[in-house]
C-alpha cells in the first residue's frame, strides 16, 4: 500500500470561529455606470455588433466572454470612443456614461478618455522611466508641480500593487520591468488620472499564473473605487474576478447575468456550451 | 501567496467547525435531558435542530459557490468536497440527537426501568469520536481520528448488549415493553451517531492525505462479539 503522505500544514484559522450563519443582508443594487442601448456597430459594411443593450453596474467587475471575433473588444472600445480612430467605423444606438450621452456633440472626447481608461492585452509602457509612465496623464493635463506628481505616482503605484517592487527604481526605464510588472504599471498609469471606468482587454493573457493572480487580486481591490469591464478568454478568470458576466456570440449579446448564474446555471444552451469549453 | 477569496474558504471551514460543535452539544444535551429527566432541556434540543439544518444548507451553498467560481484544486478541492459530506453527516447526527430528546420527553413521564449506565457510556464514546474527527479540520492530523474510529466497535458492542438486556426485560415483564423499546431506539440512535463520526473521520483522512480508507482493511473494526 502507498505510504501515507505527510500531512499538509493547515491554513491558519482564527482560534474560535466567529462567523455568523444566515443569508447575507439584502443590499441595494449598485447604480448603472454605463447604459448601452440598441448598439449596432459597423466596420465599413461589416456589422460587428447587433443591437446590443446592457447595463454595467458601478464599482463592480463586469466580464465580457465569447469566442474570438464575437465583438467583445469592439464593444469595449465603444465605451471610450476608441473606435472613432478606425476609418469607416460607424455606431448606431446610445451609450450613456453616468447618464451622459458619450456621443453628444458637445462632449470632449479627451475628457471622456480620461474618465474611461484602458489597459490592453500587451502591456505598452512608454520607453521612459517608471515615474514618467505613471505621471504621463497628469503632465498632459498640465500638472507641473513636483509634489503633486510625486503624490499621485506613489498613490497609483500603491493602488496597482507595484509600489514595493518599484519604489527604489522609479527613475529607471519601465521596459526593465517584468511582463507582469509592466501590466501593473499600465494599470497604475490608468488609475493615475482617477478615471471612473477602467476597461481591460485580456489584461492577463501574456502573463504567467502568478502575475495573473496578482492582477486578479488587484482587480478585486480596484473595484472599491472603479467600475471595471474586463474582456477575458479565461473562464476561470471571469468566474473568479467578476460580479457580472456577458456572453457574446457573432456580435450579439446572448446572455448577461450574475457571474454565479452564468457559470452555474446559464439560461442559454450556447452559453452553457461555451463556459463548459464545448463550443463549436 | 494570499488570494482575495481565501477568506471565503476560511469562512466555510469556520462554519463547518461551528456546525460540528453544535452537533456535539446537541448529542450531549439530549443524553443529559434523558438521564436527568429534564424536559425543558429536551425541548431546547428539539428546537435547536433547525440550527443544524441551516448550517447544512449554508455549507452546501458555500461549497457549491466556491467550486463554481474559484476552481479549487488539491487540498482546497478536498476541503470543499469533504465539507459537504461532513455537513451531511453532522445534520444526521443532529436528527438522532433530536430523536433522543423526543424519547427523553416520553420517558420522563414514566418510572425508570433501570439506571442509566450504558447509554451515557455510549454517548461519551460517540462524542469523543465526533470531537476527534472534527479536530482534523483544525490540525489535519487524522491519526487520532483513525484510532478513534476503531472505538466504533465498542459502541456497537454496547448497543448489542443493551439490546439483549432489554429483550429479556420485555420477555419477563410485558409492562416494560414501551419503555424498553424507547431505550432500544435511543441506543440505536447513539450507535448511528458513532457511525456518522466514523464517516467524518474517514472523510478527514481523505482531506489530509487524499486517501480513501472506506471499506479498507485499515479500518476493519475488531469484531467483538
Ligand atoms: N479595425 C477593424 N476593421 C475591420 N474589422 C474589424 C476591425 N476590428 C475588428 N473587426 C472585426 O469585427 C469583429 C469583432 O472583432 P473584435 O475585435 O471586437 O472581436 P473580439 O471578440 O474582441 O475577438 P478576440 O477575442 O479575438 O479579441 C471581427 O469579425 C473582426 O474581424
Ligand atoms: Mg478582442
Amino acid at each position: 500500500m502507498e505510504p501515507p503522505r505527510p500531512a499538509v500544514p493547515p491554513v491558519p484559522l482564527p482560534a474560535r470561529p466567529v462567523v455568523a450563519v444566515g443569508p447575507p443582508a439584502a443590499v441595494a443594487p449598485p447604480p448603472v455606470k454605463l447604459r448601452v442601448r440598441s448598439v449596432n456597430f459597423f466596420y465599413g459594411a461589416k456589422q460587428a455588433l447587433h443591437s446590443v443593450s446592457l447595463d454595467i453596474p458601478e464599482k463592480r467587475v463586469t466580464a465580457f466572454i465569447g469566442p474570438s471575433g464575437c465583438g467583445k473588444s469592439t464593444l469595449l472600445r465603444c465605451f471610450n470612443r476608441m473606435n472613432d480612430l478606425v476609418d469607416g467605423a460607424r455606431l448606431e444606438g446610445t451609450i450613456l456614461l453616468g447618464g451622459q450621452d458619450i456621443h453628444a456633440p458637445n462632449l470632449d472626447v479627451i475628457e471622456l478618455r480620461k474618465r474611461v481608461g484602458m489597459v490592453f492585452q500587451k502591456s505598452n509602457p512608454f520607453p521612459k522611466s517608471i515615474y514618467e509612465n505613471v505621471a504621463y496623464g497628469l503632465r498632459i493635463a498640465g500638472v507641473r508641480q513636483k509634489s503633486t506628481l510625486d503624490t499621485v505616482v506613489e498613490k497609483s503605484l500603491r493602488g496597482a500593487a507595484l509600489w514595493d517592487e518599484a519604489k527604489d527604481r522609479l527613475h529607471e526605464s519601465a521596459l526593465g520591468l517584468s511582463g507582469g510588472q509592466q501590466q501593473r504599471l499600465c494599470i497604475a498609469r490608468a488609475i493615475a488620472v482617477e478615471p471612473d471606468v477602467i476597461l481591460m482587454d485580456e489584461p492577463c493573457s501574456a502573463l504567467d499564473p502568478i502575475a495573473t493572480a496578482k492582477v486578479e487580486d488587484l482587480i478585486h481591490e480596484l473595484k472599491r473605487e472603479f467600475t471595471i469591464v474586463i474582456v477575458t478568454h479565461n473562464m476561470q478568470q471571469a468566474a473568479r474576478c467578476s460580479d457580472r458576466t456577458a456572453f457574446f456570440y457573432l456580435g450579439q449579446l446572448v446572455e448577461y447575468s450574475d457571474t454565479g448564474t452564468i457559470f452555474m446555471n446559464p439560461a442559454n444552451p450556447q452559453t452553457e456550451a461555451y463556459v463548459s469549453g464545448r463550443f463549436g | 501567496m494570499k488570494r482575495f477569496f481565501d477568506e471565503e474558504l476560511e469562512t466555510f471551514r469556520s462554519h463547518l467547525i461551528l456546525m460540528g460543535e453544535t452537533a456535539v452539544r446537541q448529542v450531549q444535551d439530549a443524553v443529559k435531558a434523558l438521564v436527568t429527566g429534564d424536559i425543558a432541556l429536551a425541548d431546547r434540543v428539539i428546537a435547536a435542530d433547525d440550527e443544524l439544518d441551516n448550517f447544512e444548507l449554508q455549507i452546501d451553498d458555500e461549497a457549491i459557490r466556491y467550486m463554481n467560481l474559484r476552481a479549487p484544486v488539491a487540498t482546497e478541492l478536498r476541503l470543499v468536497i469533504v465539507g459537504m459530506k461532513a455537513s451531511h453527516d453532522l445534520e444526521r447526527v443532529g436528527d438522532e440527537a433530536s430523536n433522543i430528546a423526543k424519547r427523553a420527553v416520553k420517558l420522563a413521564a414514566l418510572p425508570p426501568l433501570k439506571p442509566y449506565v450504558d447509554l451515557p457510556r455510549m454517548a461519551a464514546i460517540a462524542v469523543e469520536m465526533l470531537r476527534a474527527a472534527l479536530d482534523c479540520l483544525l490540525h489535519l492530523e487524522p491519526d487520532r481520528a483513525i484510532a478513534i474510529v476503531k472505538r466504533d466497535s465498542e459502541v456497537d458492542q454496547l448497543n448489542r448488549q443493551l439490546y439483549r438486556e432489554l429483550t429479556s426485560f420485555m420477555i419477563e415483564n410485558p409492562a416494560t415493553v414501551s419503555r424498553a423499546l424507547e431505550l432500544m431506539f435511543i441506543s440505536k440512535s447513539l450507535e448511528r451517531i458513532a457511525d456518522h463520526a466514523s464517516n467524518i473521520a474517514e472523510e478527514m483522512v481523505f482531506l489530509a492525505q487524499a486517501r480513501d480508507i472506506r471499506h479498507s482493511e485499515e479500518l476493519k473494526k475488531t469484531a467483538v462479539e
